[in-house]
């Protein structure tokens, strides 16, 4: 399989640098972009396979960028935010981002949110069952189970779990998850999340109290991972 | 000076004042000349000419002025004048008074001025020190990553392994503290901007101080951090990245700041439409007399060692208050501090859901 094509648009020459060597480092192939004008003309003439855009870019405004982008690009869009930017973030997630960094970012991060995607579309689609670490979920039958043994989920936390695992590795907004497992028009079942969640990480998590599984986006969201 | 006095009381008073020193003359009008008592309530004037606004002044001199006329010049009750020199009298009145008042107000101006340039010494000193505890604050990481980066550069061949391990280390840890003084330093633009508005969502108070606990996993290895929450605490509305900046701030500072092997207790319930969450230490407490400056922006205690920006606190008050909350802090009888935060807020017990 050819090297995957990632593009970067990003007008700080040093996080592009930083970028270029990280993902060269781990097989990736970077194309550069400074600008939103220019990062638009490279995606059209030679569509990559995943994207990270800057949202904070000086001659378009990136939720623009976005836009324009999703209008017929379908791959993985990564958004490059700055920390305590919630509203920006959830915006840009609600404008079909797929997932989103803040800077300054650890490296590890960004490989898993790259990988999380790549696995995603290559392997996870349509598999039957699911092992991560002690866990092993059967979409099939419906069933978890932990260190090889049953555990009781009701319907909504079933639903809850599997919408996860499902999206293992990406961001799920508070109001995506809601739509999905309760229905359009469940917004006020907020509070519920929260207590489902709860619930939830009781049953599959280690220690409840330090989960390692389902992580909390503050004010975003939240997001599964594996990668232990 | 006294002219700290409403402009209502300088009247009343001022008037008051007046009607005695012209009584009093008055009962004693046998035994001396009219012309002293002019004297006497001229110097009364001048007198509240010293302490009082212009305008008072002004009407005390007339009304001075109209007693002597009324009551003390022959003939008397009546405003007749018949003598020039009393004519002079009547008008050295409002000289008198003007004088004074131009004097009192240009004296009052200087002070003002020297105030204000006093003021403006203070505030310089203290920009000062801030100033200077601050660069010395960012300006030690950055040399660390300027140094070490040098030094790996230069000396490829010669540096030992291990210390090009310690020496990227070094730039990782210079580096997060930077971007934690950074943090900050927005944080407190952000608050004294006033653009920070917090935003209200369903929280779970337990999780967010797990998290924080877990956040500061690496500089609590010489204390305890234990969390005495019920499991069963409802849900508040509160901003849950600002709630959980502050808390982590606050046992940060307990950890930074008391001695090892020192217990740090988070805390948390409902009380009065209140979520209360207090972090309590048992180390050695704050200095009674600076207590209350620890909210302070830029403040930092008298003995405390290098490190740290002074905004920490600063920062909390101002999270909390964003959310129309009170926060506080006291002395533990048997040593430590506690740290209390009581938030207005909605809660929810939704914890018996139908399982749907």
């Amino acid at each position: 399989m050819s090297r995957q094509e990632i593009l970067v648009i990003d007008d700080e020459a040093q996080i592009r640098k930083l970028l270029e060597i990280t993902l060269r480092n781990n097989g990736y192939k970077v194309i550069e972009a400074s600008t939103a004008n220019e990062g638009l003309v490279l995606a059209a003439s030679h569509p990559p396979d995943l994207i990270l855009l800057d949202i904070g870019l000086p001659d378009e405004n990136g939720q623009s960028v976005l836009k324009k982008l999703r209008e017929w690009y379908q791959k993985p869009i990564i958004i490059l935010s700055v920390q305590n930017d919630e509203e920006n973030i959830i915006n840009a997630l609600d404008n079909d981002a797929s997932d989103y960094l803040t800077k300054p970012f650890r490296t590890g991060e960004l490989l898993a949110r790259i990988r999380a995607f790549i696995r995603n579309s290559d392997v996870l689609e349509e598999k039957s069952n699911r092992t991560i670490g002690n866990l092993f979920i059967d979409f099939k039958t419906r069933t978890v189970k932990k260190n090889n043994e049953l555990i009781k989920l009701t319907a909504t936390e079933y639903t809850l779990l599997s919408l996860l695992i499902k999206n293992e590795g990406r961001v799920l907004t508070h109001q995506y998850i809601l739509n999905q497992v309760w229905g359009p028009n469940q917004a006020d079942q907020s509070q519920s999340l929260r207590v489902f969640i709860a619930q939830l990480r009781k049953k599959v998590e280690n220690d409840h109290n330090n989960p390692e599984l389902i992580i909390t986006e503050s004010r975003v969201g939240y997001r599964f991972v594996s990668s232990t | 000076m006294l002219n700290r006095l409403p402009k209502a009381q300088q009247y009343v008073y001022g008037i008051l004042f007046v009607i005695l020193v012209s009584a009093i003359c008055y009962l004693v009008s046998d035994f001396i000349e009219y012309k002293i008592v002019a004297l006497i309530l001229l110097f009364a004037v001048s007198v509240m000419a010293m302490f009082f606004d212009i305008f008072p002044v002004i009407l005390i001199a007339i009304l001075s002025a109209l007693i002597w006329d009324f009551f003390f010049i022959p003939p008397k009750f009546t405003f007749y004048i018949t003598q020039p020199a009393d004519i002079l009298m009547f008008l050295m009145y409002f000289i008198i008074a003007m004088v004074n008042g131009v004097l009192n107000y240009k004296t009052r101006q200087w002070e003002k001025i020297a105030r204000k340039r006093e003021e403006q010494r203070t505030t310089l000193a203290l920009y000062n020190t801030l100033l200077n505890s601050l660069s010395h604050e960012l300006k030690t990481p950055i040399s660390t990553i300027i140094g070490a980066t040098d030094n790996l550069k230069t000396d490829k061949t010669k540096l030992l392994e291990s210390d090009k391990d310690a020496l990227i280390t070094e730039i990782s840890k210079a580096a997060l503290r930077l971007n934690g003084h950074v943090e900050n330093l927005l944080n407190m633009s952000r608050l004294e901007s006033g653009v920070i508005k917090p935003f209200r969502d369903w929280c779970d108070i337990n999780e967010l101080a797990y998290n924080v606990k877990n956040q500061l996993k690496e500089y609590a290895s010489k204390h305890t951090i234990k969390i005495d929450i019920k499991e069963n605490l409802p849900l508040f509305k509160i901003d849950a990245g600002l709630i959980s900046q502050s808390i982590y701030n606050l046992v940060y500072n307990a950890l930074i700041y008391t001695p090892y092997n020192s217990v740090i207790v988070m805390d948390a319930f409902y009380k009065d439409k209140n979520l209360v969450i207090s972090v309590q230490d048992n180390g050695n407490g704050f200095p009674k007399n600076e207590k209350e400056k620890v909210f302070e922006k830029f403040y930092r205690l008298k003995n405390s060692k290098t490190g740290g920006t002074g905004l920490g606190l600063s920062i909390v008050e101002g999270f909390i208050k964003a959310h129309h909350g009170t926060i506080s802090l006291e002395n533990i009888k048997n040593g430590g501090a506690k740290f209390t935060i009581a938030i207005p807020s909605e809660k929810s017990d939704v914890n018996n859901l139908k399982n749907e």
